[in-house]
């Protein structure tokens, strides 16, 4: 069986706005330092596909695939594109090494949320024509505000466990470098910050930010070749829940416990939080989905409140969650978030990430959600 | 460009299925979806529950006139609680939905994966749904001058007609042999028993493109289902195997090469070609389906795939080698001129065709020559991508 | 299949789609697109007059419009050149339609320009070249295919009225 490896990484950006670069001139500077990363690599000959996760009313251009090749080395090469996230191509890049034909996938994701000028109608045209869109929600976090409703009854948590979360993930974003919007915030500025769509006040939602991510993945057999301190994907999972909201069970996020079921057996994980020296690195763009999706994949229980009280997921306990901060302190650069989280936990398991470094990092738990409107979900399991 | 062959699980085709191609279908896309995508599995003997995985494909965004449209049609596939996901590479989508299916199945990822593909263009209804190819272009160089799409696919087939010495009259001959093939395709749009006098003197748009030197604007979704050897062999005794695929992408620079040759699907098809041994495509393969949204791009893509001499390809036609029972059929489905072009919808039409026709299962559009080997290929983007399968029997 | 029969689909006219249509929308999608580096320069040259281009040493290739990588080479372009706004036509066409398929009084020639740089030679693989109209040509000029191979000029807008566009060049002409 083919194993893949995680061979190279790089980016550009993650600031709120970044008007010096074009996204095609910041995807080149990302693509550029992970070749490097991977061992300077040429994409011209080393590589022998590209993947690149991207949608055409994120970037304003129509068939926007149309942009993809040029700057990640794959002009004339095999290249396309996934509406998804970063993740999603992840998993695409490991089919297509696993059934053989391929040795050596780029992936590409990129977002530039601070050029499109009416993001709100953006999200909006995302609801379902028929019988959301006409409602004309007044904020775009109405849906997510009464998933995190559902989510907190069901499970008993309160406002003030989601304020935990939010003052230990912000925290552990001062440890970032790519995490401008990192800061130290105490539980009761936390509580008396304004609501934005209750029972989700500011400090829940994760602002966004422009980055683009490239990854480079590869067999076995070449990647060897390239390093001996390789970063193994053992499992990759992905699902989508049914589109139609009310149809959805709200309290639990299905679409990622489906991902981390199939992830894991892929894997052969039985259980996630036996795995050694683990970090999880987790979509935390509303403070609520964090917990949602800790329960949702295994990682935690109905006393997920007790959990966050004896700190657990805090960078010293047994499960550290986005140990460097993760989407509140970095900002969500839309289909790139998943790589942004792939990329933290990338660092960690090859010993890179700085002051935000977990001491012996061995496996990382990588999740990604698609954002608003959408009930899709990715794991990806990495192994030293 | 390096492509392995240590692939060792094969992928199988077992079903197909299309809705009707319209100019305006009643049904939402998530409706064509689910039509198509119960036809496909009915076909193949499976339920929707059989199914692990759902690749699919759909070109722009804006003609659905939803954001994330994939995830908003899914649930016509049966999306709730599965893996999905969403290819894309404009116009070349259709037959690239199969080739990431390949993957995904070939990987062991999946093993019951079910193929759709879908474009509802009447919903962009006002002014035009071209108007959504406004976007299309580059948007600081070229959106600027305010293009017609047309602008694009006249400039390439005015460089043709001037490089390869072919005229108006000849490329007439393809819009007059794939719309009288498609008066046998039950799904067909745009099907008529036409003369070159009627492609010359209809309406002239950007010239050299006349009205009927294009296929139409049309709603509709096409499936397919594809499975591991494992699990073809226990629903059906004549699988039809994937035997190649190729995909190849060029620069967003279309106004810096040369038009007149598609050098992006001449790669897609080498690559796809080496997959399934096949060292002269001429004799091998016996039923092609290439795209064929303006007349002029059967010729050009012929040409490109090498199934014809550069330059080569309006003599091929003007003889009948292309005609449903020439030598080399060429899009005996009727293809996008008469079948119509939901674009995504309308390249899986061309694959689904070649798997009907390698069955033996066409009817009356069957083709004389017991098809053994079939292709399918498709284009898209600014003059950009290929994309190209075999299919085996 | 209970109430629903399976069947292919239930085509409409245009008359019945529009008693149909109970939903309409229209998406509200605006964007302010950075230049980039590459384009800012080239923007900026235009404003003067000027059609700049990229050149990669490694292969000899010019990219008007400029990028600031060279895609067959992945690296870094080598220097800014200059085109001497002067080019031959690729090929034309004569539109009788706007974007958005509303007929034109006069037909409107289009057409892609390959552009001289100076000091550079091109084959007709890869080059350098624009698409853009055509002022003094006529659509008889383009259906004789005369117009192929014609030697054209970039006429510019008066420097006062140019924004820094690819309409800073009101048209080519053939000299």
């Amino acid at each position: 069986m083919v194993e893949v490896a995680v061979i190279g990484m790089g980016y550009s950006g993650f600031s709120p706005s970044t008007p010096h670069l074009s996204f095609r001139e910041m995807v080149y500077e990302a693509a550029k330092r992970a070749y490097i990363d991977a061992g300077d690599i040429d994409p011209r000959r080393d590589i022998d596909a590209f993947v690149s996760c991207q949608e055409d009313f994120w970037e304003g251009v129509s068939i926007s695939d149309e942009f993809a090749p040029e700057q990640i080395g794959g002009v004339l090469k095999p290249v396309y594109t996934v509406a998804g996230d970063g993740l999603q191509c992840i998993a695409s890049a490991v089919a297509m090494i696993k059934s053989g034909a391929f040795d050596v996938v780029a992936v590409e994701a990129h977002g530039k949320p601070s050029e499109i000028s009416t993001l709100s109608d953006i999200v909006r045209f995302s609801f379902d024509p028929i019988y959301v869109r006409p409602l004309d929600l007044a904020s775009i976090h109405a849906l997510q505000a009464i998933e995190a409703r559902a989510f907190m009854d069901s499970f008993n948590i309160s406002k003030e466990a989601l304020g935990l979360y939010v003052v230990m993930s912000r925290r552990n974003g001062l440890r970032s470098s790519r995490a401008s919007h990192a800061s130290e915030i105490d539980l009761d500025t936390y509580m008396k910050s304004d609501m934005v769509s209750d029972p989700l006040s500011e400090h829940d939602i994760a602002p966004f930010s422009d980055a683009a991510i490239v990854a480079v993945l590869a067999s076995d057999t070449v990647a060897r070749g390239y390093s001996d301190d390789l970063v193994w994907v053992r499992g990759v999972g992905f699902a989508s829940d049914i589109y139609t909201y009310v149809f959805r069970d709200l309290s639990i996020d299905r679409s990622a416990r489906i991902a981390a079921d199939k992830a894991y057996k892929m894997a052969g994980i039985d259980s996630p939080k036996s795995l050694r020296n683990l970090v999880v690195e987790l979509d935390e763009r509303y403070s609520y989905k964090a917990l949602q999706t800790l329960i949702s994949i295994g990682l935690a229980g109905p006393d997920i409140a007790r959990d966050l009280e004896s700190g657990v997921f805090n960078r010293s306990g047994a499960i550290p969650v986005n140990p460097g901060g993760g989407a509140l302190s970095e900002g969500v650069p839309l289909e790139a978030h998943g790589l942004a989280r792939l990329l933290s936990g990338y660092e960690q398991l090859k010993g890179r990430a700085g002051s935000a470094q977990i001491d012996d990092a061995e496996n990382a738990i990588i999740h990604g959600w698609r954002g608003f409107a959408t009930a899709t979900s990715s794991i990806v399991v990495l192994s030293r | 460009m390096r492509f392995n062959l240590r692939v060792k699980n094969r992928v199988a085709v077992i079903g197909a299925g299309l809705t009707l191609f319209r100019r305006r279908l009643l049904e939402t896309p998530q409706e064509m979806v689910w039509i198509a995508a119960s036809r496909a599995l009915e076909q193949a003997g499976l339920d929707f529950r059989d199914i692990d995985c759902v690749i699919s494909g759909s070109a722009p965004d804006a003609f659905d006139g939803v954001h994330l449209k994939g995830e908003y049609y899914s649930e016509g596939a049966g999306v709730v609680g599965k893996p999905h996901i969403r290819v894309y590479v404009g116009g070349g989508t259709g037959v690239f939905v199969p080739v990431a299916a390949w993957w995904y199945v070939a990987s062991g990822l999946c093993r019951r994966a079910l193929v759709v593909a879908e474009e509802k263009m009447s919903s962009a209804a006002e002014p035009h749904p071209q108007a959504v190819f406004r976007h299309i272009w580059d948007p600081l160089v070229e959106k600027p001058l305010n293009p017609n799409l047309i602008w694009i696919f006249a400039l390439e087939m005015h460089r043709y007609m001037h490089k390869c010495r072919v005229s108006k009259e000849d490329i007439a001959l393809v819009s007059i042999k794939n719309k009288r093939n498609a008066l046998d395709h039950p799904s067909a749009q745009a099907a008529a028993d036409i003369t070159v006098d009627d492609v010359l003197n209809s309406p002239m748009l950007v010239y050299p493109v006349n009205r009927l030197d294009i296929s139409p604007v049309s709603d509709g979704a096409a499936a397919l289902v594809m499975v591991s050897e494992e699990w073809a062999r226990r629903y059906t005794d004549n699988p039809i195997w994937v035997a190649g695929i190729g995909f190849t992408l060029d620069t967003t620079s279309w106004t810096n090469r040369e038009l007149s040759f598609p050098v992006y699907v001449r790669n897609a098809a080498e690559m796809a070609y080496r997959m399934a041994g096949i060292d002269n495509p001429v004799k091998s393969i016996d039923v092609v389906e290439p795209y064929d949204p303006f007349d002029y791009k059967e010729l050009h893509h012929l040409e490109g795939l090498g199934l014809a001499p550069r330059c080569g390809a309006a003599k091929l036609t003007r003889e009948g080698v292309t005609a449903r029972d020439g030598d080399l059929p060429t899009c005996p489905s009727g293809g996008l001129l008469g079948v119509g072009n939901p674009i995504a919808a309308a390249g899986l039409m061309k694959v689904a065709e070649i798997f009907w026709q390698l069955r033996g299962e066409a009817g009356a559009r069957q083709v004389k020559n017991d098809p053994v080997t079939g292709l399918a290929q498709a284009w898209g983007d600014l003059m950009q991508a290929g994309t190209v399968i075999i299919l085996r029997r | 299949m209970g109430m629903f029969r399976l069947r292919g689909g239930t085509s409409l006219s245009d008359r019945e789609f529009r008693e149909i249509v109970k939903e309409s929308s229209e998406p509200r999608a605006r964007y302010s697109m950075t230049a980039g580096q590459a384009y800012s320069r080239f923007f900026e040259g235009l404003k003067n007059g000027v059609i700049l281009g990229t050149v990669c040493d490694s292969c000899g290739m010019v990219f008007i419009p400029p990028k600031i990588y060279c895609p067959y080479c992945f690296r870094s372009v080598s220097r800014w050149v200059e085109s001497s706004g002067e080019g031959k036509v690729f090929t034309a066409v004569a539109s009788y339609i706007s974007a958005d398929v509303k007929p034109l009084d006069k037909p409107e020639i289009v057409a892609v320009i390959k552009l001289d740089v100076p000091g550079y030679r091109f084959d007709n693989y890869r080059f350098p070249g624009i698409m853009h109209r055509i002022c003094n040509a006529s659509d008889e000029d383009v259906k004789t295919q005369r117009i192929f191979d014609a030697r054209v000029r970039a006429r510019w807008l008066p420097k006062e009225k140019r924004t820094g566009s690819i309409n800073d060049i009101e048209c080519f002409e053939v000299v």
